[in-house]
């Protein structure tokens, strides 16, 4: 009944789509196994894709051939560029999401795709020979080989779910945990770790008064996120912003004693950055509101998700408590927040490909990983994913470096120095972010997508396309002058200094306050050449020609990095000889085996002058 | 890995009534046991200090003494390695020196590569990298001064100060990363006056020591004087007053130095490199054509002139306008008048009337020769540098502080012209980053712990 596959994927989230997706558009054979074919897709907390950083990563995902920008283009029904008012490396593109729509389009692109099977039952075991994973083995009791597996479990690894004082087991709220694969895993030698989560309740949106709220709409001419022919949004639904106050607080506080954070019920550290309601006022008693940000859930439907409420306080003080907010004093609540506890492996358990150290051609991607956030599970998923697929065929590793892709950044911060908490991906977290932007995701990525073939010949027309005509305009504006007594009076009216002599449309551009909109009000000659292209050609440009000094310092540092990136460790380098390198430093040395000096110097524990250390050692 | 004991002369080769040969490593108190002869070492306390004598073939009938010595022993890890250290003090003779490390040899040390016991130190985690560098320094440094600067830093002075300027910005660094990737949440952060009266203060502590740079340059590297006058107005007398020996050619025919001659003097543990020049007349003579030339350079070179001129002999207008040239070339000078003996007092007062500042000394007779050491070193130590002052001496360093300083700048440029925060950001990392290339470390990890211990984040 069950063939060999070439890859298995255990998980059907945003990780397991990708990842399922990618290996079986490379050409490997793929089973994809899911608890439940119904929540394949699913956005388990809130409806939206994209934002700061993430924004980023998944239109990296998309320049190189994954899916998840063309199915966030389908199901979307708001679009916001967030951060327009700064530098392009900040340009971070949102939107909100059709959560059924989302889910619909995932599992029918996957359903497009002929090397994908799928089942449905729990994957319980491994197969593992000879510390080698050669398939798995489901609750039923059947066994699927595979020359690869990868593990994207999100919170189903022995999930438990608080709401106040009561605990159940769950991956998410109504659906069933996943048992028997982390104890598996600890016998086999892997470290597991605890991690905590949590989401706010979803209530009735025909229950709230919109007119006490601020009315957040998308951009007027919205984008999207792929860099295939996807249509834009021509109508957008709104979001809505509200706050909390003292009355919502001192409702809040009532049920602090029921509270599973505060009594130590929950073991699992949570996320820093998106603390639940309760942690928010204990933390800052001093802050008198929090923002509550409500999202639609879709177009046909009436639920809304209540952004910056996620609480695991009892249900009645949740409902007391989002009655107090402006605007939700007749709500009902459709289903209340949660915390959810889950297992994770500190990802230094990994190599650069996300396969394990310990059991070969074994994969992990998403939360298992300790990250957060729908992106950075999808990205992860997309990597594992592709190098299965090498791996099974025996092909070269597929890395991305740091400097290449917040992917890259991703991934080199989870294997070398861990994480405490569920990882999150912020612009500040890659040293090259001016270089890492969401406008030239496809000239970084889409022919490294397109040389292991999972980005499309279309794609790599597309970018070559782009880069040629960028490269021509460029050009153009260099040589095409412009006479002070053509161009002064548009200038003065600009804002800018006037001209004495003749220059170039160029270096006009390189003026603060004149942007490629405004080049075209110069002249009609200007205004013909430039008609001629697109939007998109004409970003690049401008970007390129406007923030060229920046671009150009931080290509220079990445060069001046980069050689300590090429001094290589040899990998069986004997580090408990390093008596000089703290105990710490050596452990995490001898853990993680960096392959170059520029790799140990960013793992965790390693110090810099145990990394001069090793320099001295390796004679540098 | 240093499980070999090294050894090598501490001291310079040479005369002098002491050497000290230091044996650092694993082994360093059981060799030095066996060939000394004295108390048991083994048996010792550390920082204890203990004579005897060494000797070759102990226990042997033909047993020699060497020398007689006084053996200092630093149990690890309180020694300057960190590892067990003696430090043997004996006569400095070169046939003991040689026997002794002989026999050190002989009995299972090794002999150390330069900066060995330093490298030792560094690896051992004595030292941090700034501090290694000082240690180079000292080592190096054959002046008072220097060896001051030197010894200031390698307690660590110098490394503090700059971990705490990257504190500091490590702040506002994340103040501005913060308002990046929560700019669309629910966050707070502080405004731009305040990021611009943090980066104000930093730069205050950047600046001086960028400028001691110059100055700690001038400890290291001695000041350079260059002694400038008209031909047969005493120059070279007056350099082999200034340093007691007959160095330059003196003559009574003008013109006699025809090269540059350099010498060093330590006035107050402060280095001059004093540089005698052929005088400035225009000449005919090839050969002293030349040492014009090389006169001029020099001049531009300088760190500090003295004019020297013989008062019954110089043209009021001709000195005019050698001033003038010196003010314009920005180098400190002094006017010194020379002969004090033969000029009368109408003329001291006729000179003093158009011209600040003059010393009047006798080369020869040696009149006023300590005032004019006093004046120099006045001079020096003018510019703003006391003793004790974190002073910058190291190249790699001085550079980084530099970059720092300009990547603040074109910080504060930013605020002034209000450009976006990401790119505020990027000069305020590169200025971080060589923070980092100082005391050893940067890495973006810093900005998000700052930013999650200080700041609310909410969705």
């Amino acid at each position: 009944m069950y063939k060999q596959y070439d890859v298995i994927v255990v998980g059907a989230g945003h990780a397991g789509c990708e990842a399922a997706h990618a290996a079986a558009t490379m050409g490997s054979s793929v089973l994809l196994i899911t608890m439940n074919m119904h929540t394949i897709a699913q956005m388990s907390c809130n409806p939206a894709m994209g934002g700061v950083a993430k924004g980023q990563i998944v239109r990296e995902i998309d320049a190189l051939g994954g899916m998840s920008g063309i199915i966030s283009d389908k199901s979307m029904i708001q679009f916001r560029m967030l951060n327009r008012s700064k530098g392009p490396a900040m340009w971070s593109p949102r939107c909100q999401s059709d959560r059924m729509k989302f889910a619909e389009e995932w599992r029918y692109a996957l359903e497009q795709n002929l090397n994908v099977d799928f089942w449905q039952e729990m994957v319980s075991e491994l197969l593992v020979e000879n510390n080698k994973v050669i398939g798995v083995k489901t609750q039923l009791g059947i066994e699927i080989k595979a020359k690869a597996v990868v593990l994207t479990n999100g919170t189903f690894l022995n999930g438990l779910i608080h709401i106040g004082e009561k605990n159940f087991g769950g991956g998410r709220t109504a659906e069933g945990k996943a048992t028997g694969i982390t104890e598996q895993l600890v016998r086999l030698g892997f470290e597991a770790g605890r991690m905590k989560t949590g989401t706010p309740p979803r209530v009735d949106g025909r229950s709230l008064d919109y007119s006490k709220m601020e009315e957040q709409k998308g951009d007027e001419s919205p984008n999207k996120f792929s860099y295939l022919d996807t249509k834009p949004l021509s109508e957008q639904r709104s979001c809505w912003i509200t706050y909390t106050n003292q009355a919502v607080h001192d409702e809040l506080k009532t049920g602090f004693d029921k509270s599973p954070m505060f009594s130590g019920r929950i073991k699992g550290l949570g996320p820093r950055y998106c603390p639940s309601v309760e942690d928010k006022i204990n933390r800052f008693a001093d802050k008198d509101r929090h923002q509550i940000f409500v999202e639609p859930e879709g177009w046909n439907t009436v639920e809304v998700y209540v952004n910056g409420f996620s609480t695991s306080l009892p249900e009645d003080v949740q409902y007391n408590a989002l009655r107090k907010i402006p605007g939700f004093e007749n709500v009902k609540m459709f289903r209340p927040g949660y915390a959810i506890e889950y297992d994770y492996f500190p990802p230094t358990q990994l190599k650069s490909t996300l396969e394990t150290k310990l059991v070969e051609n074994l994969f992990f991607a998403g939360q298992i990983n300790g990250t957060t956030g729908y992106e950075e599970a999808a990205c992860q998923g997309l990597m594992a994913g592709i190098n299965a697929h090498q791996k099974s065929e025996n092909k070269a590793d597929f890395t991305l470096n740091r400097s290449e892709a917040y992917i890259g950044v991703l991934i080199d911060d989870l294997i070398n120095k861990g994480t405490e908490e569920p990882y999150r991906m912020f612009t500040s977290r890659a040293e090259y972010r001016t270089l890492l932007r969401q406008d030239n995701a496809d000239i970084r990525l889409t022919q490294k997508g397109f040389e292991i073939g999972l980005a499309s010949e279309e794609r790599v027309k597309n970018v070559n396309t782009k880069i040629e005509q960028s490269k021509f305009l460029t050009e153009e504006l260099k040589i095409k002058k412009v006479k002070p007594d053509e161009v002064n009076n548009i200038l003065e009216s600009l804002g800018t200094s006037t001209l004495r002599e003749g220059t170039s449309l160029l270096n006009l551009l390189k003026r603060p306050n004149i942007g490629i909109e405004e080049l075209k009000t110069l002249t009609p000659e200007v205004e013909e050449l430039i008609r001629n292209y697109s939007t998109e050609i004409l970003e690049q440009v401008e970007i390129n020609v406007k923030y060229e000094s920046y671009i150009e310092k931080e290509q220079l540092m990445v060069e001046k990095v980069s050689r300590l990136e090429n001094l290589l460790i040899p990998e069986s380098f004997d580090y408990s000889k390093l008596t000089t390198i703290s105990i710490e430093g050596r452990q995490k040395l001898a853990k993680i085996k960096p392959a170059t000096i520029g790799q140990a110097s960013r793992i965790s524990g390693v110090s810099a002058s145990d990394v001069s250390v090793l320099m001295v050692y390796m004679g540098r | 890995m240093n499980q070999d004991t090294i050894c090598a002369l501490a001291t310079p080769q040479g005369i002098g009534a002491i050497a000290v040969i230091r044996v650092s490593g694993p082994d360093t108190i059981q060799i030095v046991n066996k060939i000394f002869r004295g108390k048991n070492l083994e048996k010792q306390a550390s920082h204890t200090i203990h004579f005897g004598t060494i000797r070759d073939k102990i226990g042997q009938p033909d047993e020699v003494v060497i020398d007689e010595v006084l053996v200092s022993l630093f149990r690890a890890p309180t020694s300057y390695t960190k590892e067990d250290s003696v430090e043997i003090s004996c006569h400095a003779s070169d046939y003991i020196i040689r026997k002794i490390i002989k026999i050190l040899l002989r009995e299972g040390a090794r002999l150390a590569h330069p900066g060995e016991f330093t490298q030792r130190a560094f690896l051992n985690g004595q030292l941090d990298l700034a501090q290694a560098e000082a240690v180079a320094d000292l080592i190096a440094s054959d002046s008072e001064a220097s060896h001051q600067t030197a010894i200031n830093q390698v307690r660590g002075g110098f490394s503090k100060q700059i971990a705490q300027l990257r504190e500091a910005l490590i702040h506002f660094a994340s103040m501005i990363e913060l308002e990046l990737d929560f700019g669309e949440e629910d966050v707070e952060f502080a405004d731009r006056d305040d990021l611009r009266q943090l980066i104000d203060r930093i730069q205050k502590v950047l600046v001086p020591l960028i400028e001691s740079f110059e100055m700690g340059n001038v400890i290291k590297n001695g000041v350079p004087t260059v002694i400038v006058g008209k031909p047969n107005a005493g120059k070279s007398t007056l350099l082999n007053r200034l340093l007691n020996e007959e160095k330059a050619i003196v003559s009574d025919i003008a013109g006699t130095t025809r090269d540059v001659i350099e010498d060093e003097l330590f006035i107050e543990g402060i280095r001059f490199r004093l540089i005698d020049t052929a005088g400035l007349r225009k000449t005919a003579d090839t050969i002293e054509a030349i040492g014009v030339e090389r006169t001029l350079q020099q001049i531009e070179k300088a760190s500090m002139i003295l004019y020297l001129f013989d008062a019954s002999e110089i043209e009021m207008s001709q000195m005019k306008e050698q001033e003038t040239e010196f003010m314009a070339s920005g180098t400190p000078y002094l006017l010194i008048g020379n002969k004090l003996d033969k000029i009368s007092i109408e003329k001291k007062a006729e000179f003093e009337q158009n011209f600040a500042g003059i010393l009047w000394i006798s080369a020869l007779e040696d009149l006023n020769i300590q005032d004019l050491k006093a004046e120099l070193t006045r001079k020096v130590k003018t510019r703003e540098v006391k003793s004790g002052d974190t002073v910058v001496t190291n190249l790699r360093h001085y550079q980084h502080l530099l970059q720092t300083h300009e990547a603040l700048n074109n910080v504060l440029e930013g605020l002034d012209h209000s450009i976006t925060g990401d790119f505020l950001a990027q000069d305020i990392r590169f200025a971080l980053h060589h923070l980092g290339e100082i005391t050893g470390q940067i890495t973006t990890d810093d900005l998000l712990a700052n930013i999650f211990s200080k700041f609310c984040i909410g969705k």
